[in-house]
């Protein structure tokens, strides 16, 4: 999977999600390890490929 | 022994009467994210729910729901692999896979890890142009174990019944989560990393020069080539018994706990359409504007979520009237939870006396 960005989203000061553009794709992933798109995301993290940017 | 007195003498001893089928939309009735889908070169969920098609440097495909069914086994659709780019030489590491993964919780009943682990059939009708010799393998979800048969297409562009038993895993268990338990492969094409070494007979260590010892066939060195597949069942026993047809709101509702959008079902996503859309008009009070969905049923787990324009199909999108037309704007946010989600535009998006609405999808797949 291409993971081209991803940014924690915190509206309400408690980050709710990661908003990752996937394979050219805009989607909100959250924050459950059973989820496979957000396994992905800590693959490529702990891989040091891919960097979370902080939530605004 | 008669083929009746076979199933009755079936019935109690090795499998169940209903609900024996561990796979989900086996007969490709449900394709909630569309009926096709083109020049497809990565790996995804494209068209039939719950079945994964991964694709790796393997040419270029299409998928569908076809109407290209065994006569008389009371089938409506296939799924179909097309092939619009060909790859007649696979690199080592190349392949083409046909998958569903099944839930570790939903396969507790095969007993494994125990003296007692039961065999598991899988069954299933195949049509292709290419004859030959073809791998399904059975991974544990973990990819740290895993056993395979080969099965052969005779008789090109015919229908051809198929069944493959798999005995079952004395030496240990499948999780008891949400967590993939079982993941079932029907391999398409396999570079020779996959090919050097020995089909496992039995459940074995994994090792991917053991992985499809006997694939012949590449399925992607010709765009004249096709591959369809439908009545899939994998069931307790070394039997397999006729393919259990489910009505198409039992089989959508397996499929809702992987996948639910708020399209109708016929509607593709991404469809430019307000049908079925969340919907929302905000009083001159409101800064932000927010609306929860509530998702047919708890999902697998917390899904991803994708929002879409139901003026433009734009991903990433609601439609808004702010500013005095329709227009396609952010949603900052959602937080979501098993059963449902909330969305949330910013203050600079939505004003009073305005509409937001927008289409989402929910994807909770192994």
């Amino acid at each position: 999977m291409q993971i081209t960005s991803a940014k924690y989203s915190s509206p309400y000061g408690e980050i709710v999600c990661i908003n990752a553009v996937l394979d050219g794709k805009l989607l909100f992933v959250p924050l459950d390890p059973a989820n496979s798109d957000y396994i992905e995301i800590m693959r490529q993290v702990a891989a040091g490929d891919l960097t979370i940017a902080d939530a605004d | 022994m008669s083929k009746a007195a076979e199933l009755a003498a079936l019935i109690g001893s090795q499998t169940a009467l209903s609900n024996r089928n561990l796979i989900i939309n086996g007969s490709q009735i449900i394709a909630q994210r569309a009926t096709s889908a083109t020049g497809k070169t990565a790996s995804g969920y494209y068209t039939c729910d719950r079945w994964q098609q991964l694709i790796s440097s393997a040419g270029t495909w299409t998928f569908s729901q076809d109407t290209s069914v065994p006569s008389g086994e009371g089938f409506a659709y296939s799924y179909k692999w097309d092939c619009t780019t060909s790859d007649g030489s696979l690199a080592s590491g190349d392949y083409l896979i046909h998958r569903q993964n099944i839930e570790g919780q939903n396969l507790q009943q095969l007993s494994y890890g125990v003296s007692g682990a039961k065999s598991v059939t899988l069954s299933f009708w195949v049509k292709s142009n290419k004859t030959g010799t073809y791998v399904c393998e059975l991974r544990k979800g973990d990819d740290a174990k895993h056993i395979g048969r080969t099965y052969s297409i005779s008789s090109a562009n015919t229908w051809e019944y198929k069944t493959v038993t798999f005995t079952g895993d004395t030496a240990s268990a499948l999780v008891n989560t949400n967590a993939t338990g079982i993941k079932v492969h029907f391999w398409l094409a396999a570079g020779s990393s996959y090919t050097s070494g020995t089909l496992p007979a039995s459940w074995a260590s994994n090792t991917a020069a053991n992985q499809a010892v006997g694939q012949t066939v590449n399925l992607a060195d010709s765009t004249s080539n096709e591959w369809l597949i439908t009545g899939v069942q994998l069931e307790v026993g070394e039997q397999a018994t006729p393919f259990e047809h489910r009505s198409f709101g039992d089989e959508l509702a397996a499929c809702q706990r992987y996948f639910t959008k708020s399209y109708n079902q016929g509607t593709a996503v991404a469809t430019a359409t307000a049908v079925g859309a969340v919907y929302k008009v905000m009083d001159a009070a409101m800064n932000y504007g927010t609306e929860n969905v509530v998702f047919p049923c708890s999902m697998r787990a917390t899904p991803t979520v994708g929002i879409y324009s139901p003026v433009t199909g734009a991903l990433g999108k609601f439609d808004s009237n702010t500013s005095g037309g329709t227009t396609d704007l952010n949603l900052i946010t959602v937080n979501i939870g098993d059963n449902g989600f909330s969305g949330q535009s910013n203050n600079q998006a939505v004003g009073g006396n305005a509409y937001m609405r927008w289409h989402y999808t929910a994807s909770a797949e192994l």
